[in-house]
């Protein structure tokens, strides 16, 4: 009578967590399985899961999920200034700052709904992005951005209470002992967050966060969600009192964003307001509509291609293409060239924004939609044939 | 006993006189029906029981506790459910996931986070909604979208997300509007099944003969007060009504 049943479930977090362990090899036809592109796969992943927390089921739509993503950075580079280059006092202190920055713009965003909501979370995110670079500076480090520098000589620490653009403390690691030779880079109890490592770190991640996601959306907290989304009036007058659930919403989407942040730290340990500008925050929309907003896999995938686009789409430029097209006579070679030259490199938004398009008008539901029709056809193909088979005669 | 007693309620919208020194008491276990022309203020009196508009003056009393000032959940959480005039469903989720949330409204209260245990693993609320549900004649469209549902079996959806609350109170707004006869007779007789139970029954409703089969005591309403109140028989016959219907030049 539900529509899925337990079982179905582990067996999606089966293949999901296999399929994206297995994605530097199943992403390598594709031109993707390098490393850094690999780890945004899985931090815009994880941020657009938890996107979807919020607009998937409740359908309140966030325009400013960004500037969450944002303080998660900076939460983690002052975690790395200050005290350890390990990752997780990082992740985990990036996870309650973007949490109580959520309590905080949740509390007053959810006081309105529908178009109001979103154009409170959007003045709240630009208001977040133009204080980093005019007022915060001493935390943010303005247009420089926040990074990771060498340690600030012994004799002259003393000085240094918070003002450290340029040189770092690192209380714990000093403490420890740990030998620094330059500038440092993070690590998870000394294996070092770049590369292959960081990527498996973020998967691992990815698959705990797409694991809770799931969870919230088979339990009835999710479900009350689901009905907000689909009736909040019906749902006050049967008895729930709709705002904490979706303060709770706002939340957990919160502190997803701030986890994703906190993982853009921790593969490059660098923060910069930009992160937190609304182009950002219009992007998770997008990945997760894109995708299928309200399923668990939409969201992840609508970030894998958005992010595939973006690195691998805008590095094809017109020697790339005079190449593919070198088969043909030389006016209709530049002619293609001309013409796909309009798509790719510098244009790949365009696109993207076609894609946008035709997803958007034929698959309101997403990708996801369009998927689960194939799977549904292909399955009634297959009972028909195995009827009319067994049928006698 | 009233378990619902209004007392001098007055509410004005802008120069309009909505509600005028009006006074009600619903007896524990009846069905009350409110009846009036339109604009009597029948749908404005509803809304003041149910946390939507707040009189200027006057109590309401539900059970003992003032119902003034108190939001729609909380009012909900003492014991009172609603039919709206079109049923109210969450149409993008299944029958059985309908009647499940106001089933947990009622076991845990208004608000509760229990994020991790999978809803089907609550067995007394799966019992309960599989049960009211054959109750209502929907337990084959257990895993059908509500969206696809007939009105009627909105209707009836909306009768059972309501019932699995077990009220104290039901408050239908107009239950047969818009039904033809056949669905207009069948919500009569679920209506009259529901009597058993002994829960308390407010019904505002403009067809007569739904009034007259299902009400125990009728007040009826006309410009913001109660001009009449008494069984169905003693309202049949009250020159009162006749003239409050067909207007006074004909009385």
């Amino acid at each position: 009578m539900f529509g899925t049943s337990s079982r179905a479930d582990w067996l999606l977090l089966i293949a999901f967590s296999a399929f994206v362990l297995a994605a530097p090899v199943i992403l390598k036809p594709f031109g993707a399985a390098y490393p850094d592109l690999l780890q945004k796969f899985a931090i815009y992943g994880i941020f657009a899961i938890g996107f979807n927390i919020l607009f998937g089921l409740t359908g309140y739509l966030s325009f400013g999920h960004a500037a969450f993503l944002g303080v998660g950075s900076y939460a983690s580079v002052w975690m790395f200034k200050l005290f350890t280059m390990n990752v997780i006092p990082a992740v985990l202190f990036s996870i309650v700052i973007a949490g109580l920055f959520a309590l905080m713009i949740g509390f007053v965003s959810l006081r309105r709904s529908g178009i109001y909501f979103s154009i409170l979370t959007l003045a709240f995110a630009q208001m977040s992005y133009n204080l980093a670079y005019s007022v915060l500076t001493p935390i943010t480090n303005g247009e420089t951005g926040l990074q990771v520098r060498q340690l600030v000589p012994a004799d002259r620490a003393a000085d240094y209470v918070f003002v450290l653009r340029d040189e770092d403390l690192r209380w714990v690691d000093q403490a420890l002992g740990v030998v620094e030779e330059g500038i440092p880079i993070t690590n998870l109890f000394g294996m070092k967050m770049s590369g292959y490592p960081g990527f498996y770190f973020c998967a691992v991640l990815l698959i705990i966060c797409f694991f809770i996601a799931m969870r919230i959306s088979r339990s009835n907290f999710g479900m009350v969600l689901k009905a907000i989304k689909s009736n909040q009036n019906r749902l006050s007058y049967t008895g729930v009192n709709t705002r904490p659930y979706l303060l709770t919403a706002f939340v957990i989407s919160g502190m997803y964003a701030g986890l994703a942040g906190a993982l853009l730290a921790v593969t490059d340990p660098l923060a910069g307001a930009e992160r937190m500008q609304w182009t950002a925050s219009g992007e998770v929309v997008l990945m997760t509509i894109l995708g299928g907003a309200g399923t668990l896999l939409g969201p992840v995938l609508g970030a894998g291609i958005i992010k595939y686009f973006e690195n691998i789409f805008s590095s094809i430029n017109d020697t790339v293409l005079e190449n593919v097209f070198s088969f043909l006579p030389t006016t209709l070679q530049d002619m293609s060239v001309a013409v796909t030259g309009m798509f790719v490199g510098e244009g790949w938004h365009l696109t993207l924004g076609l894609m946008f398009m035709i997803i958007v008008i034929f698959l309101p539901g997403g990708l996801m939609q369009g998927l689960t029709h194939l799977l549904g056809s292909f399955k009634r193909k297959f009972s028909n044939t195995a009827a009319s088979t067994d049928s006698p005669g | 006993m009233a378990i619902l007693e209004v007392t001098d309620v007055n509410k004005r919208f802008g120069g309009l006189r909505a509600l005028h020194h009006l006074n009600l008491q619903v007896e524990e276990g009846t069905t009350h029906a409110i009846i009036g022309p339109n604009g009597a203020g029948k749908s404005t009196l509803l809304n003041c029981f149910v946390g939507r508009l707040i009189p200027e003056t006057g109590s309401v009393t539900f059970d003992g506790a003032s119902l003034l000032g108190q939001k729609p959940h909380q009012i909900n959480q003492l014991g009172v459910s609603r039919v709206f005039q079109t049923p109210e469903i969450f149409e993008d989720l299944t029958v059985l996931e309908n009647v499940m949330i106001p089933a947990f409204a009622k076991a845990d209260g208004a608000f509760r986070i229990n994020a991790w245990q999978r809803m089907e693993s609550r067995a007394d609320i799966c019992d309960e909604a599989k049960h009211i549900l054959e109750e209502m004649g929907l337990v084959e469209q257990g895993a059908v979208l509500s969206s696809t549902l007939s009105r009627g079996d909105k209707r009836r959806l909306e009768l059972a997300m309501c019932l699995i609350q077990h009220p104290k109170l039901l408050l239908l707004d107009e239950p047969t509007a818009g039904m033809s006869r056949a669905d207009t007779n069948n919500t009569i007789e679920l209506l009259k099944r529901i009597s058993e139970r002994g829960i308390t029954k407010i019904i505002i409703e403009h067809d007569m003969h739904v009034v007259f089969s299902l009400a125990d005591r009728i007040s009826v309403l006309a410009q913001g007060t109660v001009i009449a109140e008494g069984t169905p028989d003693e309202i049949k016959g009250d020159p009162k009504v006749i003239e409050a219907y067909l207007g006074g030049e004909l009385g």
